[in-house]
């Protein structure tokens, strides 16, 4: 009997040894979405070590605190950490099978990241309208407006992604298999937080 | 049926870390890089407590939300190389951009708060001769 389960959890394991790919067994789109990510995260350190390298005791720099809302940015970051948590809570939701759950942090995750947006299209209105900011009036600006911007189209792309995921899990039953979409649309999500708690520090605190 | 109950098993297989322990690390590194950010530290020890800060928040996401710790070694691989590749990059850049002279000289026009209405009605002066408005 033991012998015979055995065999057969044997015979599973080798199916999924031989079809998955090794790096992330079980799960072939997480490998993708690693992939991408790793392409996605040398584009934001060009723009990052571009930044630094333009930054490097120029003294044309000015106090970022003199332009930007260090506050306000503060929030953003906690709104991006909490949206992070909410995430893996709905993984965690649908891992164990209770899709309520991961639709309801689901929803809490899409929310987050539209506040997020929303705080970041008023500090860019402020800064546009308001300190007659552009993109050409000096460097500072060019890469503050480069760098966010980028990321912003990140969070944006996030939103509908989480939300194409979220308006699928009404559509349709989901069940356990499903945590595998759950979890690459998470990797994509915390990517987004993880380059935001830098552009943070780069652009706003130093 | 049974297969996707063993994928599943194998997907499940690390467990879950605290993920509300993990937030709360989050939000206290934030606060202290807050206050490093309020404190009067020297240039040099400001930047660096910040660059630690920010990159062990960093860390901490790659590792436990993005479940990276739980991953077969091989992966991180994959996470490291852009890590490598940008470190690369900025010291590619920085000895060229560092030594130009718009970097160590005083330059009108990448003075932020130049308003672009300025820009239409006049050139901008050389530095040099430039006069002050009365």
């Amino acid at each position: 009997m033991s012998e015979a389960a055995a065999a057969e959890v044997h015979g599973h394991e080798a199916i999924v040894d031989q079809t998955e790919p090794s790096l992330t067994p079980g799960n072939s789109g997480k490998l993708g979405m690693w992939v991408f990510l790793a392409g996605d995260a040398m584009t934001f350190g060009a723009g990052i070590a571009a930044y630094g390298a333009l930054r490097y005791q120029n003294v044309n720099w000015p106090d970022p605190a003199d332009w930007l809302g260090i506050s306000l940015t503060a929030v953003m970051t906690f709104i991006l950490i909490c949206s992070s948590v909410t995430m893996v809570e709905a993984l965690s939701g649908i891992n164990h099978g209770n899709v309520q759950k991961m639709q309801r942090f689901l929803a809490l995750t899409v929310l987050g990241g539209i506040a997020f947006l929303a705080c970041q299209a008023f500090e860019w209105h402020h800064l546009i309208w308001g300190e007659q900011l552009s993109i050409k009036t000096s460097l500072f600006a060019a890469t503050f407006f480069i760098l966010t911007g980028f990321h912003g189209m990140h969070v944006t792309g996030g939103v509908i992604y989480l939300g194409t995921l979220l308006t699928r899990s009404f559509q349709r039953t989901f069940t356990v298999s499903d945590a595998r979409l759950v979890e690459v649309a998470g990797l994509y999500w915390h990517f987004v937080d993880l380059v935001w708690i830098l552009i943070f520090t780069f652009v706003y605190l130093i | 049926m049974a297969t996707e109950a063993v994928v599943h098993q194998a997907h499940q297989a690390h467990g879950e870390p605290n993920y509300i322990a993990i937030f709360i690390y989050l939000a206290v590194l934030t606060a202290v890089e807050l206050l490093v950010y309020a404190m009067g530290f020297t240039t040099v020890l400001k930047v660096g407590l910040l660059v630690a800060l920010a990159l062990a928040k960093a860390v901490l996401v790659a590792m436990y939300f993005m479940h990276l710790s739980f991953e077969r070694r091989p992966l991180w691989i994959i996470a490291g190389i852009p890590l490598v590749l940008v470190a690369f990059c900025y010291l590619m850049l920085r000895p060229d951009l560092s030594a130009r002279a718009w970097t160590s000289q005083p330059h009108p026009e990448q003075a932020v708060g130049v308003r672009e209405g300025s820009e239409t009605s006049a050139p901008a002066p050389p530095a040099e001769s430039a006069a002050p408005q009365s």
